[in-house]
């Protein structure tokens, strides 16, 4: 590798050509402080808080763009450079509300962090505010507060080219800039997919989940409720993180016993609809195949890509799969076959899901979402949400028991598990539908493949003669790219599997902050460690899913299945919902 | 070809289109041909003659006699007593405006045209820029022929690193090396960009230029196309601009005609068009990634660099983006040679430079005069001084963006350097003259109300910055700032000029910090309530009299 | 904050326009701002339905078109006058007595910058520079460029409109 050799406040690094002076930084052991760079994102040199002072540069420079040549002298703290980086967070803040303690990211607020690394202590300016009045509330997953935003534009940068959305963009220009959806709307009248991504990179509170825990505490606190819960697969590997734990911890048993601390009736695993879902799902693509059925046929769990085609691709909704998400088909049986054998009404069960997801919270409320005669699911909590219900219980996550799910919708396999990272429910699936077709047993259950966080990831699988080709995107964007392959009839998979949120549902819109790539890397590793350590692997041989089959559904596509498991889409405008 | 023995020129530029000139043209003609002159008189509307405040102006030659403020009902007198009758009409003659008025007979010996040296201009005013066949007649497009015929793409760009040319947009980069950059670039697709989207206030040079002689623009941009090899250029031009527009328009499809762009250009296997584009109001968009972003048709707000525009630019590809001016001295260039660009003006900045000159002076309008003359030859010389008997105070250079130098500089060589050292920019060529009648932190308000409006919001230091200079100045002008204001706006102002992402933000500051160290006493007044002029209204309690 | 700010019927009519306009410039990279020039042309602003329209005929994002419209201060999303005065503030119009010529226009039009008319005839607007400083003060009534003014004679101006 061609280094260079520069020199970094007195201290003489080597450092590969091409870096830039914040990496070039970091090496010499130099934390350049800065607001608007993000890791993941093409968002740069706004901000002007990484500016430094290079010797012979006529202005001081961004750190996080100015590449370092050979024989470069940076002093990144000389007067200058400090009296810039302090006063352009001084200007940022002038222009932001001070309520930090009501604040939904205080303490986990990139802007209050860096005025309390510089030591900000005084204001100078008379404050002013960006936008009055200005709280949107009006989707069921998100609010923005367009008063705290400082206009660094990850949202729209996530927003554009990460998902391929563009429902926010900046607007007017100068001190009347704002950064906002499609002409000023309010979001849920956008073509909004409620991913969440912009949670995951607004550096302050101005975008953020709508809050339900309230309406969980009220229904614990209710006598006459029977509330359980599900937690979906990529919780048990970041609730640690909410919890003080480090990234990539697996907490399944404590994330159990936890939650029945809290008062929920049972705990119940959505792993194990996840495990259901393979069995409607490899068998609706085993009959496409069969049966001439439109193909490819494209998962359907994630919310938020089954808004975005919706929105932008409703000439393509039958390439869907017509199986509910995993979440959905918990909750329609939650309140049928559960409440049959539990022998409770199911006007008394509340089901909560806790989810990495904020498009979960629209996904519960789709009106097709009642098939139970209730609605599904009752409530969805976010990751983060359930993390502020354990820190204000008080509990201590650190030294809980492991404890087990309840039985039987708590039941699962490794295959249900892997659902929670791109690329698992493809495997998942492959995984069944290879023995069901072939009725030999797979020599690994192991589809490399498609595992990973490449954007796109391919795949062929041999069944007995018949090739099946399968394709994985994760990121709006890399989906964007395969439905208009589809649209120019060159896409020549027969299955596909879709996830709105780069990694899957690891870095969903939900997760805990701070979600990166780094950060999903090391949950990733956990799901595969939880996949490995299950005594099952395989959903066709989850037995409470062969119990649900023989005692309830009859059979994967029957008429019950039909009835309670399988749904329609919507087809949406591309300016409006 | 027929002879005529008087050729009079009207000025078609939109200074006297907005006096009326069209009307005087149309009367002149009618005139002539009533008086069966028309084979002997020819009239023609030709660029920006420069007095624009006087227009609609006039010339007649052979003579060189100008008329100015020529309303229609001027024009029969004119024909009949001038060109019928030989004899000049005193009353309608152009007179520079000057403290001691010398009875100025022909244009050309006035001071107001004899300190000047036309090369940018060369043809505004003598040939009609609708004709392609005229601008040939002036050598126009020889450049290009000699480029393609004898020159190889490297000697093309030597030639203009030799001459020392730097751009005239405002930075003064050195255009030969501006070139060569993208010259080195290995690349399917470059381009070349004209920066015609002039938006400093006070500066209106670029626009007269294309209306006056457009095909001196797609010379010079051809020649640029062939010496970095770029085969596609851009005119970016603000929307405002619109006879600037319809004249390109018109130009390039006369030169498409001709072969002068297309494919096999002189018969070289070197082809290259040219696109107009235009803007829609927005200040920032002469930066040139902002300019980059817009001809993409995004908004224009500026990119971060490196990478430049040169290595990576429209599209992500190399691309040259030279202002107006720039480019009209490149067919000079190439025809004369280096050595002869260089005997004009200075060592360091050789060549000459187009100023408008605007404010409180006799003499507004249009001018070019070698690197290096002085502020009071401009403003006493070539500007014949300030009107009224008032008493000079400043002069802004480089427009808004630029500083304000009081008395003191008067003398002070006019060309890129010598500006910088003193706080101020040669920028775009703006020349701003300030009588004492005028308050100071009044026109510095006027300025911040500027950028604050212009301000793209990318950037923290601009987007805030802006208007807290506005807010804060504005405190001043109103008689309620303190010592701790004046504080924070220097450190402001400093902060902004070292950490803004663009151009727009580092000089935004630039007026208000040399009016603050240049007249202090007078932003001192105002701290304690009292405005020396009168212009800014403070509360009555804090006057102090005396 | 408006909940449905597209929600109004399309109009076929214009819409056919806009198509055409689209036509006109499809084949160049980066159209978008020529395109929004002629159908402000046309309507004298910019109506929602025809962002739309743009946005789906050039394959853009509608926030990329919204975003492009309110950048440039030459284009407007609400309907103006049928005159559009701008008045030119900068520097050199400021020293020639452009408030003299503000305080004229308001008092002729009995409106403020930003204001149009009651009957809809004028709109009265804030420019920067408009490059015509030889003439200062200066203002531009929608295309139309007049330098060299007074208080007197913009009134003038505008009573002949």
């Amino acid at each position: 590798m061609e280094t260079v050799r520069v020199t970094i406040d007195g201290q003489e690094v080597e450092v590969p050509s091409g870096s830039t002076i914040l990496e070039a930084a970091r090496i010499a052991g130099v934390d350049i402080p800065t607001l608007c760079y993000h890791p993941d994102l093409d968002v740069k040199a706004m901000c002007r808080v990484c500016v430094v002072e290079v010797v012979g540069a006529r202005t001081l420079q961004a750190a996080c763009t100015q590449p370092v040549s050979e024989g470069m002298i940076v002093k990144t703290s000389s007067p200058l450079a400090r009296e810039a980086r302090r006063m352009n967070v001084e200007l940022i803040l002038s222009n932001h509300p001070q309520d930090c303690l009501n604040c939904i990211r205080n303490q986990k607020c990139e802007l209050q962090t860096l005025a309390e690394k510089l030591g900000i202590r005084e204001q100078r300016f008379e404050r002013r505010s960006r936008t009055k009045n200005n709280l949107d509330i009006s989707s069921p997953s998100l609010v923005r507060d367009m008063e705290k935003c400082i206009l660094c534009r990850r949202c729209v940068a996530v927003c554009q080219q990460v998902q391929g959305v563009s429902a926010l963009g900046p607007i007017n220009r100068g001190i009347d800039t704002i950064v906002a959806p499609v002409g000023g709307c309010e979001l849920n009248s956008v073509a909004c997919t409620l991913c969440g991504q912009c949670v995951h990179v607004c550096p302050v509170g101005a975008i953020y989940e709508k809050d339900d825990t309230q309406k969980v505490w009220s229904a614990l606190a209710d006598p006459t409720k029977h509330v359980v819960v599900q937690t979906a697969p990529a919780i048990r590997v970041a609730i640690g993180e909410e919890m003080g734990l480090e990234p990539g911890a697996l907490v399944t048993g404590k994330l159990v016993a936890v939650l029945r601390r809290l008062g929920f009736d049972k705990v119940f695993d959505t792993d194990f609809s996840a495990d259901l879902t393979i069995m409607e799902e490899g068998h609706e693509l085993i009959h496409r195949l069969q049966n001439g059925g439109t193909l490819p046929m494209i998962t359907s769990c994630s919310p938020g890509w089954i808004k975005f085609i919706e929105h932008f691709y409703p000439e393509l909704l039958d390439h869907l799969s017509t199986c509910k998400s995993p979440q959905q088909m918990f909750g329609a049986l939650a309140k049928t076959y559960y409440a049959q054998k539990a022998g409770i009404d199911p006007k008394d069960i509340f089901v909560v899901s806790i989810m990495p997801c904020t498009a979960k919270k629209f996904e519960c409320g789709r009106e097709e979402m009642t098939d139970s005669g209730y609605p599904d699911v009752d409530v969805v909590l976010t990751t983060r949400e359930l993390g502020r219900m354990l820190r204000e219980a008080g509990i201590n996550f650190a030294t809980l028991p492991e404890e087990e799910f309840d039985a039987p919708l708590g039941i699962s396999t490794g295959a249900g598990v892997i659902f929670g990272a791109t690329g698992g429910v493809m495997e998942a699936a492959l995984r069944t539908v290879y023995e069901v077709v072939t009725g030999k047993e797979l020599p690994s259950v192991d589809f490399t493949e498609v595992r990973g966080l490449e954007g796109i990831k391919e795949a062929t699988i041999d069944l007995d003669g018949q090739k099946v080709k399968v394709a994985v995107a994760h990121g709006l964007a890399n989906a964007k790219k395969i439905l208009e392959l589809i649209k120019e009839g060159k896409a020549d998979y027969q299955f596909i599997e879709v996830m709105s949120c780069p990694g899957g549902c690891i870095g969903g819109g939900g997760q805990p902050i701070p979600t990166n790539k780094e950060v999903i890397k090391k949950r990733l590793a956990a799901i595969y460690d939880a996949d490995k350590g299950m005594k099952l692997r395989k959903s066709h041989e989850n037995p409470a899913v062969k119990a649900l089959y023989e005692e309830f559904l009859g059979k994967p596509l029957g008429e019950k299945s039909h009835h309670l498991l399988h749904t329609h889409y919507v087809k949406r405008g591309k300016y409006k919902i | 070809m027929a002879f005529y023995r008087a050729h009079v020129l009207v000025c078609g530029g939109t200074p006297c289109e907005l006096g009326g000139c069209r009307a005087v043209k149309d009367t002149l003609l009618e005139e002539v041909n009533r008086l069966g002159l028309s084979s002997e008189i020819r009239v023609l509307e030709t660029g920006c003659l420069g007095p624009c405040d006087q227009g609609p102006v006039i010339i007649v030659y052979p003579e060189g006699i100008m008329y100015a403020r020529l309303q229609p009902g001027d024009v029969k007198e004119i024909v009949e007593q001038h060109l019928l009758k030989g004899r000049v009409v005193n009353r309608l003659v152009y007179h520079e405006k000057k403290e001691e008025a010398k009875s100025v007979v022909t244009f050309e010996s006035s001071d107001y045209f004899g300190l000047q040296e036309r090369i940018v201009l060369r043809n505004c005013g003598r040939i009609n820029p609708e004709s392609i066949e005229e601008y040939i007649a002036h050598d126009g497009y020889r450049a290009l022929g000699k480029c393609l015929t004898e020159m190889e793409p490297a000697a093309v760009v030597q030639v203009v690193k030799d001459s020392g040319l730097r751009g005239r947009g405002g930075a003064g980069f050195p255009t030969g090396l501006k070139w060569s950059f993208t010259a080195k670039t290995d690349s399917n697709q470059k381009y070349i960009v004209c920066n015609a989207d002039e938006g400093e206030p006070g500066t209106f040079k670029d626009r007269l230029i294309l209306e006056g002689d457009p095909h001196s623009i797609i010379e010079g941009m051809a020649i640029a196309g062939y010496a970095v090899g770029a085969n596609k250029g851009y005119i970016y031009i603000r929307g405002e601009y619109k006879l600037s527009i319809e004249r390109l328009q018109h130009a390039i499809r006369q030169a498409r005609e001709l072969g002068l762009l297309g494919t096999n250009i002189f018969g070289s296997d070197f082809a290259f068009d040219i696109e107009v584009r235009s803007g829609a109001g927005a200040y920032v968009c002469g930066e040139e990634t902002a300019l980059i972003e817009s001809i993409e048709g995004s908004r224009g707000e500026p990119r971060y660099k490196p990478p430049f525009p040169g290595v990576s630019g429209i599209w992500g590809k190399p691309t040259v983006v030279n202002n107006v001016e720039t480019l009209a001295n490149i067919a000079p260039i190439i025809l004369n040679g280096a050595a002869w660009f260089r005997g004009f003006g200075t060592e360091k900045c050789p060549g000459t430079k187009v100023f408008t000159m605007t404010g409180d002076i006799n003499n507004e309008g249009l001018i070019e005069v070698p690197m290096g003359i002085t502020l009071r030859q401009i403003v006493y010389g070539v500007g014949g001084g300030i009107p009224g008997g008032l008493g000079f105070k400043m002069a802004q250079t480089g427009g808004t963006s630029g500083g304000c130098l009081p008395k003191e500089f008067l003398d002070l060589p006019m060309d890129y350097d010598t500006l910088a050292e003193a706080g101020s920019a040669l920028g775009s060529g703006a020349l701003l003259i300030m009588d004492d009648s005028h308050c100071i932190v009044d026109i510095v308000r006027c300025f911040m109300k500027f950028f604050k409006h212009e301000s793209c919001g990318k950037c923290t230091p601009c987007r805030e910055g802006t208007t807290r200079l506005y807010e804060l100045v504005t405190k001043i002008t109103e008689g309620k700032a303190t010592n701790e204001d004046i504080a924070l706006l220097t450190e402001l102002s400093r902060v902004m000029q070292t950490s803004a992402l663009c151009g727009l933000g580092q000089a935004a500051p630039n007026p208000l910090v040399t009016c603050l160290k240049y007249f202090e006493e007078e932003f001192g007044a105002h701290l304690n309530g009292y405005c020396p002029t009168g212009v800014c209204t403070m509360p009555v309690a804090n006057v102090k009299v005396g | 904050m408006p909940a449905e700010k597209y929600s109004s019927t399309p109009n076929s009519g214009l819409l056919s326009d806009i198509d055409d306009i689209i036509r006109k410039h499809q084949n160049r990279d980066g159209a978008l701002i020529d395109v929004l020039h002629d159908v402000q042309a046309l309507y004298g602003y910019l109506p929602e339905q025809a962002m739309k329209r743009i946005a789906e005929g050039l394959s853009l994002p509608l926030s990329k078109v919204y975003g492009v419209a309110t950048f440039y201060s030459l284009f407007t999303l609400e309907p103006k006058g049928q005159y559009v005065i701008r008045l030119c503030e900068s520097a050199p119009c400021h020293i020639r007595g452009a408030v003299q010529v503000l305080s004229a226009i308001e008092e002729e039009l009995k409106i403020k910058p930003g204001e149009t008319t009651p009957d809809s005839k004028f709109t009265l607007e804030f420019t920067s520079c408009l490059g015509v400083c030889g003439v200062a003060p200066a203002i531009m009534i929608n295309d139309q460029v007049y330098g060299n003014l007074t208080p007197e004679k913009v009134k003038e101006i505008l009573r002949s409109l």
